[in-house]
């Protein structure tokens, strides 16, 4: 049975996007047939991190609006052939979405696919609404950070009261933490809320942290998702975040500080 | 009275129109021409039936006086009635001095009455309690079953006990607002706001396994997270509860 997945956050700029993307990548890379929907109608991004900008002929709206259908609009990725991704509107705005058509959509997507990510906008109105509504499961991106934090805290109280799984009574939406631009260095000098402190905060089962990483411009710069930019910390945070998300239980990589060798600390090493 | 017939032209649409009507009114039968005992007595009566006497209309009967009474003083008569919440419509006489008394203040008279009438007598009411200066009375208390959450408490989220307690297992973010008539006990962290007896009950109280709330409030007092900051038993478990005016808070 196909899946919907959303990625969501509340504050905006944690790295939904970049995630969503990684994310989507990461499954199709193991064999799975996946979709990204693309839900800021109006400042889309998706299209850009995933290097797929220049072949945006229909987007999400045209096919809500019935101006085009689904196989016109979808994208298919140069690189991996399981992997499809739906664009948003640039030029018009959030009311051009309906619930009745973002339903029908996302009814059509999961006849062909088995996971459909959908990349939710900041903030807790329409669209992020309309992309929370119909999830199975939901990963909640979370920078280390106050302001952070409590965005994630009400998105986790929206996701658990106003999605429709909630209002049916079904079970509830499955809520996956995942905490980004992850620092260390300043956890331990106590700049920056820790592992422990979020998940304390939070109360939600954490499924990854990705580090802050140099990596991760330069992929959206290239149109590439990080995951597949293997050598990085980010890209192997990712790989490890799906192999949990698909059951795996792994440790945790890239919450302690690197040890510094001698020779590192001798010469002045970072 | 003239019927009027559909076609009538607005300048000659009726300005009014007559109607006969039975009136239940209240009729003071003057037994003596005494007026410093009818003050007296009046004033008794409206002791014990002040709503009774609140300009309450009133026919003035003088022709159940007995001969050889005297002239009434009709304006002094009315003054005094007045007085006691009495209004005087219309009197009723039939001796010649005192129609023309009625006449002479421009009082209308009616003919003794052929109709039955019955003694009236205004309830005595029995005296209303001084009203309590609590602010809010507290309603009859329906009682409700404990009301018992076992979810986190989200920021956002408003949780309402209505007519009873409220139980929360988890933890409740900052953010959050708890509410319950009676008492409220949370058994994980405390970062949000809880507001207890907030129908007016001050003996409710608030128990937290780990104080860090926002606010806490029991039937109206209240202290914020920076007060509550300051108290040796922040973060520890306590209870919170209400006395006078004043929140203590004590260990658990």
């Amino acid at each position: 049975m196909a899946k919907i997945l959303v990625v969501t956050s509340g504050k905006g700029g944690v790295g939904k996007t970049t995630t969503s993307a990684a994310i989507g990548t990461g499954l199709a890379l193991r064999g799975h047939k996946t979709v990204i929907v693309d839900f800021d109608v109006g400042l889309r991004n998706l299209d850009l991190i995933m290097g797929c900008e220049r072949r945006v002929v229909y987007d999400f709206v045209n096919v809500v609006n019935g101006e085009a259908n689904l196989q016109q609009a979808l994208i298919k990725d140069k690189r991996l052939e399981n992997l499809f991704v739906l664009a948003a509107s640039q030029t018009r705005d959030k009311d051009a979405l309906t619930q009745e058509g973002v339903e029908k959509v996302l009814m059509d997507l999961k006849k062909d696919f088995e996971y459909v990510v959908c990349d939710s906008p900041a903030g807790i109105e329409k669209g992020a609404h309309l992309a929370m509504y119909f999830a199975d499961e939901a990963i909640i991106v979370t920078n280390p950070e106050v302001s952070s934090v409590r965005d994630s805290d009400r998105m986790l109280g929206l996701l658990a009261s106003k999605s429709r799984r909630a209002e049916r009574n079904e079970d509830p939406i499955k809520e996956h933490l995942l905490i980004t631009r992850y620092h260390p260095e300043r956890v331990s000098k106590g700049e920056m809320l820790g592992v422990d402190d979020v998940k304390d905060i939070l109360s939600v089962d954490l499924i990854g942290v990705i580090p802050e990483s140099e990596a991760v411009l330069k992929a959206s710069n290239q149109g590439v998702p990080v995951i597949l930019d293997d050598q990085s910390d980010a890209g192997q945070a990712y790989s490890d975040t799906i192999d949990r998300l698909l059951g795996k239980n792994l440790p945790l990589r890239f919450i302690e500080m690197p040890k510094q060798g001698f020779f590192a600390r001798l010469f002045g090493g970072k | 009275m003239q019927t009027m017939s559909p076609n009538h032209t607005p300048e000659h649409a009726p300005a009014f129109q007559l109607k006969g009507s039975m009136l239940a009114i209240t009729v003071l039968e003057l037994a003596r021409n005494d007026l410093e005992s009818l003050d007296r007595q009046l004033a008794a009566k409206v002791a014990l039936a002040p709503n009774f006497f609140s300009n309450t209309p009133l026919v003035l009967a003088l022709d159940k006086l007995p001969a050889g009474e005297g002239a009434i003083d009709l304006p002094g008569l009315m003054r005094i009635c007045r007085h006691h919440g009495l209004r005087t419509l219309a009197i009723r006489a039939n001796r010649i001095e005192d129609i023309a008394a009625a006449i002479a203040i421009d009082l209308p008279v009616l003919p003794p009455s052929g109709a039955r009438e019955r003694p009236l007598e205004p309830e005595p009411e029995v005296k209303k309690p001084e009203p309590e200066p609590a602010p809010v009375v507290p309603a009859e208390p329906e009682v409700r079953p404990t009301r018992i959450i076992t979810t986190p408490v989200r920021g956002g989220q408003q949780i309402y006990a209505q007519g009873g307690d409220l139980v929360v297992t988890t933890s409740v973010s900052p953010g959050a607002e708890l509410l319950a008539d009676g008492n409220i006990h949370v058994y994980g962290a405390m970062r949000g706001r809880a507001l207890a007896g907030i129908k007016g009950n001050t003996k409710a109280r608030i128990f937290c396994q780990q104080m860090t709330a926002e606010l806490v409030s029991i039937a109206g007092q209240y202290r914020v997270c920076e007060d509550l900051r300051r108290d040796p038993l922040w973060g520890s478990g306590v209870q919170v509860s209400l006395s006078g005016d004043v929140l203590n808070i004590t260990r658990l």
